[in-house]
């Protein structure tokens, strides 16, 4: 077990670089960002050399990318561009309010998919399944940016019952997140979640349902319900967890239309500035950020898979 | 794949009414974006002399804040989202099924070296990828279509891989490498045929992510630029408190033509998966 970790985790270490040089390769498609910094008459060739030279951008890409890889491995991501605010101080500012709003949303979708799924699963063909069904279609079908607008028209607007965006109340004391602005974001992002999960649970309990030990416990005669939350759901624990694996690396991409779209405060709304400014070292942190989060995620997903599963404990050496 | 075969995924497919009525409204909204150029009633960038005129006999659908006739541009739009979500699926796919092929063909080395840079794909933050790149690369139809294109392959390629794995040890498979048959025709002839089907499949929702992507990215002004019409730019202006209030008219028929699309696209693929396994009685 300890020796199939450590070899996931080398694996996702040489992703992770891979990752890093691509991302510091894209960027350096897009031009000098002295130029972009610069901007305005008074600035002339020699001052701008001279602040390339400062920040190292006058030596060639691939020397740029080892500094650059240098002082992350010391916990330095450097400085913004634009703000000239250090950018792990931007990022830690900016986590909580998305982890809040993602927290919530993958809790409540998680919840909502696993009871409708197996309710689904359970009451196949009647009129029950065919309705979560047809509402999980729809989940994955309406852009979450156009829900946004519909609740936003709805709640906000029409009946002035939630507020239009922002976390809290201007002004107010505290720097928490308010419930009342909690509540569309959540669900939005809850409903896309949710609808994506339904039918991959439904269809896993529905193959669980049919095996040969969930019979023998129905003939045991100890009730459906036992039969189902007990025996059933606990062998429906991989797929659930492939589901909220699955969850994370879409959450950020969520978390820019959403906050974008209710102004919320968090690290989506940081990137989607950062990317209309060009804020290249902000961007290559959240790239890292994200895809060190993806990446641990999977490692996670298959030490749970392994810990759920003894069959795949077992069968280990044969997937990578 | 003979006809016989053909013919019973078509009748197969035909049971499922979803999937059926799913596929003729796609098919109309598909003619009728088609066909915009001949049936709009104006050109989809023209200014009118009514500003944001709400829907009457001249204007169907009313006009936007500076004159153009929303049903002109929603046939547009459409005409949009569907090009742009069938060519980035097409390029997803193909990027897909010729790694997947040669990964799960080969195996060994190529397949590591294959499946790290897969799960490289995959593990950027996807929308951060396709935002940087917008930028970088000037939004614009042809690049928002490169961009989805490159970054929706790594599921075909998986998909394809783990069906080649198991059909190159089919004894078909054994049989044509024991007749001597080149490695081309075991590839092209053998194994790809078997594995169309779930590439099909798995296209369908490769596309509807398109759409919903390019919608996305439009709305978020960074896809399509005005003033060509997406029905994801249509919706940008609703961002506005005004616009979303008092003028339903330019916000409401983008998004239910955009839910339309995706749900026909969903619905259809579902019918697919259904008229291709045999195994799934219904």
């Amino acid at each position: 077990m300890v020796k199939y970790i450590i070899r996931r985790l080398g694996i996702a270490l040489i992703v992770l670089f891979g990752i890093t040089v691509i991302d510091y390769w894209i960027m350096s498609l897009a031009g000098n960002p002295i130029e972009i910094m610069a901007g305005g008459p008074r600035v002339n060739e020699a001052m701008l050399a001279q602040k390339a030279a400062n920040l190292g951008l006058d030596r060639p890409v691939y020397i740029q990318y080892f500094y650059w890889l240098r002082e992350v491995l010391r916990g330095n991501f450097g400085t913004s561009y634009k703000s000239y605010e250090s950018v792990s101080s931007m990022i830690l500012s900016h986590l909580g309010p998305t982890l809040v709003l993602m927290g919530t949303a993958l809790l409540l979708s998680t919840a909502v998919a696993v009871t409708a799924g197996i309710y689904s699963a359970v009451h196949e063909h009647e009129r029950g399944d065919y309705l979560v069904q047809t509402l999980a279609f729809f989940g994955q079908s309406v852009p979450g940016f156009f829900l946004a607008l519909l609740l936003i028209w709805l709640f906000a607007v029409k009946l002035g019952a939630l507020p239009m965006g922002g976390m809290r109340e201007l002004g107010s004391a505290g720097s928490g997140v308010q419930g009342r602005y909690l509540v569309m974001p959540v669900l939005v992002l809850a409903f896309e979640m949710a609808g994506r999960n339904i039918r991959y649970i439904r269809s896993a309990m529905l193959e669980i349902l049919n095996r040969e030990y969930l019979r023998t416990a129905e003939a045991k005669g100890i009730g459906p319900f036992r039969v189902i939350w007990k025996h059933g759901l606990r062998n429906a624990l991989v797929p659930i967890i492939t589901v909220l694996a699955m969850e994370i690396p879409g959450l950020f991409g969520g978390a820019v239309v959403v906050e974008q779209v209710f102004s919320w405060p968090g690290l989506g709304l940081m990137t989607m500035n950062a990317v209309l400014q060009r804020d290249y070292p902000v961007i290559m942190a959240v790239c890292l950020l994200s895809a060190s989060v993806v990446l641990l995620t999977n490692l996670v997903t298959d030490i749970l898979y392994a810990a759920a599963d003894p069959a795949v404990r077992f069968s280990q050496n044969a997937s990578v | 794949m003979n006809e016989s075969y053909l013919g019973s995924v078509l009748r197969r497919f035909r049971y499922h009414k979803r999937g059926l009525v799913s596929f003729w409204v796609l098919a109309v909204i598909a003619a009728l974006a088609l066909l915009a150029p001949w049936i709009a009633p104006y050109d989809p960038t023209a200014i009118t002399p009514d500003f944001s005129a709400p829907p009457s006999l001249r204007h169907l659908l009313g006009t936007d804040e500076i004159g153009r006739d929303m049903l002109s541009r929603l046939l547009y739009g459409a005409r949009m989202s569907l090009f742009v979500g069938f060519m980035s699926t097409a390029i997803a796919t193909v990027i897909g099924t010729v790694l997947g092929l040669l990964a799960g063909y080969f195996g060994g080395a190529l397949d590591g070296v294959l499946m790290r840079f897969t799960d490289m794909v995959m593990s950027f933050p996807y929308i951060l990828l396709i935002l940087v790149a917008a930028t970088i690369f000037q939004p614009g139809m042809w690049n928002i279509i490169l961009i989805l294109g490159l970054v929706d392959w790594p599921g075909v390629a998986r998909l394809v891989r783990g069906s080649v794995m198991e059909l190159r040890n089919a004894d078909y498979v054994h049989g044509s490498e024991i007749a001597g048959m080149s490695r081309r025709y075991i590839l092209f002839s053998d194994i790809l045929p078997n594995v169309t089907a779930p590439i099909l499949v798995f296209a369908t929702s490769v596309m509807a992510i398109s759409i919903l992507d390019e919608s996305a990215l439009s709305f978020l002004g960074m896809g399509i630029q005005p003033p060509t019409a997406s029905l994801g730019n249509m919706l940008n202006g609703a961002q506005s408190l005004t616009i979303l209030t008092d003028k339903p008219w330019l916000w409401l028929p983008p998004g239910i033509l955009i839910i339309t699309l995706v749900v026909c696209v969903n619905f259809i693929g579902d019918a697919l998966r259904d008229a291709i396994d045999p195994t799934t009685v219904r």
